[in-house]
């Protein structure tokens, strides 16, 4: 049977690894590429990177640590992919096939679309025509407001009034070969995913919806897991503070009887 | 692993640099070649593969020399390994866009999965339950997690052929091998440590 998969997103800004709440406070976390060896040693099932920069400049600043300066966020990438035999999925300032192309050549196995998926009506169509949908994510930022929900874009600065349900399915039906959800409301709080907007999309949507938002601690995976129909369930922060985080996340939901991967610790 | 070469076919598919990556974190000798004498030279062949069957088979027949890969493999027996579509155009013929002639060096048709209400492709990790002893999949247990990315499936003739099956609403094969030619649907370059043991169980045939 095919497993729920746990996934920790790493969020990068001008080549650092970052925190994040409700889209605007960022702290900083340090070097990516040890964060990205941790968490493959904790046997995660798969990794989502986020270039949340606003400007492009790189810099990981850590000689002391035995890397040399890498200055852009796809040479860290580039660097990750020799270190870590798992899929990633890359995100951030993709604008057209030419930019995903060159994250799957560098080992991205998947892309993930967010503000150009609404500025670019045929980009994901497209994209999934060139590459195939199993590629193709499109990440969906949502918040909440008096009406019900709204899907926003350019870093949860743009509303576009779209209802997260029908932006879902739009995407599902252009091509998108999943869906990241993420509550912009719930975004660093760790209070737990929004139920009801994942309940809302997973049980319309064929194709996989990945989890995201709000988890601070292990039985919120399992609450949505449990309640919704994700696919899958993705987390930033509480994967970094943790030692064997995501090996401690599985063993948990293993035994709680959830579907997942056997938890492991891997030599690397 | 002494005098172990291998050559990762070099045919214009996207992740040949995945599979080179991961030999290579395994300190182990590869090359990425269509060279003929790569071919002849190495020890062991791997044929990574996405995309999908026909355009996969069009890149092979223009990019890869055939008679001298059906030489090396099918009369010196030269071990081989088949990654994803690299494992699915060992069959006869493929039916994703249209019907494709495959390789024929095991006998079967690679059709879609009947995977009723499940999406296709069918991606992530899933189950590999062995079904019968081989080389490729010793040291494992009974039933493995990989990683898998494929809507379409090998339809072996001979059920000897089949080393493993995974269900995705139905059973189908995932390993498949007919004594130096074998094949993996899933992706061991993308599976960690159980990836990395194929590869080396692999290298002791």
């Amino acid at each position: 049977m095919k497993k729920n998969r746990v996934i920790p997103v790493l969020l990068l800004k001008n080549g650092w690894l970052v925190q994040s709440r409700e889209f605007s406070r960022h702290q900083n976390l340090g070097n990516p590429i040890d964060a990205v060896k941790r968490l493959s040693k904790w046997a995660s099932d798969e990794l989502i990177y986020l270039d949340i920069s606003r400007d492009d400049l790189y810099d990981i600043r850590r000689d002391d640590q035995g890397y040399r300066n890498i200055n852009s966020f796809l040479g860290i990438i580039e660097s990750i992919s020799k270190e870590v035999f798992m899929p990633m999925t890359i995100g951030g300032k993709i604008k057209n096939l030419h930019d995903i192309e060159k994250r799957l050549l560098l080992g991205a196995d998947k892309i993930s679309i967010n503000t150009e998926a609404y500025k670019n009506n045929s980009l994901i169509e497209d994209a999934a025509k060139e590459f195939g949908s199993q590629c193709i994510i499109v990440s969906m930022d949502v918040k909440q407001n008096e009406n019900g929900y709204s899907v926003f874009t350019n870093f949860g600065k743009n509303d576009t009034g779209h209802d997260p349900l029908y932006w879902s399915k739009r995407m599902e039906s252009s091509g998108a070969g999943e869906i990241l959800l993420n509550s912009i409301d719930r975004d660093g709080t760790g209070i737990g995913y929004d139920i009801e907007l994942l309940d809302q999309i997973s049980s319309k949507c064929k194709c996989p919806i990945i989890a995201l938002g709000g988890v601070g601690e292990w039985s919120h995976f399992k609450e949505a897991l449990e309640k919704t129909s994700v696919d899958s369930v993705a987390a930033a922060n509480i994967f970094q503070y943790t030692d064997q985080s995501v090996f401690l996340a599985k063993k948990y939901l293993a035994k709680k009887g959830c579907n997942v991967r056997k938890p492991d610790l891997l030599k690397l | 692993m002494i005098n172990k070469s291998v050559c990762i076919l070099d045919y214009g598919s996207g992740n040949v640099g995945s599979v080179f990556n991961l030999l290579k974190h395994m300190k182990l000798d590869a090359v990425i070649s269509n060279e003929e004498k790569v071919i002849q030279n190495s020890s062991h062949l791997i044929l990574p593969g996405v995309g999908s069957f026909g355009s996969a088979m069009e890149k092979i027949t223009n990019n890869l020399p055939l008679e001298v890969l059906e030489n090396e493999v099918l009369i010196k027996n030269k071990p081989f390994l088949g990654i994803c579509v690299g494992m699915q155009v060992l069959a006869n013929y493929g039916l994703e866009f249209g019907k494709n002639a495959g390789l024929g060096w095991i006998d079967g048709v690679v059709d879609i999965m009947h995977s009723a209400d499940h999406p296709l492709p069918h991606i992530g990790w899933n189950n590999v339950e062995r079904t019968q002893e081989s080389m490729l999949m010793s040291g494992f247990e009974k039933i493995n997690d990989f990683y898998f990315v494929n809507s379409y499936c090998f339809i072996a003739k001979n059920i000897n052929n089949v080393l493993a099956e995974t269900t995705y609403h139905e059973k189908f094969v995932s390993v498949i091998g007919k004594d130096n030619i074998m094949g993996v649907q899933f992706h061991p370059e993308k599976s960690q440590g159980a990836g990395q043991k194929i590869i080396t169980n692999f290298l002791e045939y």
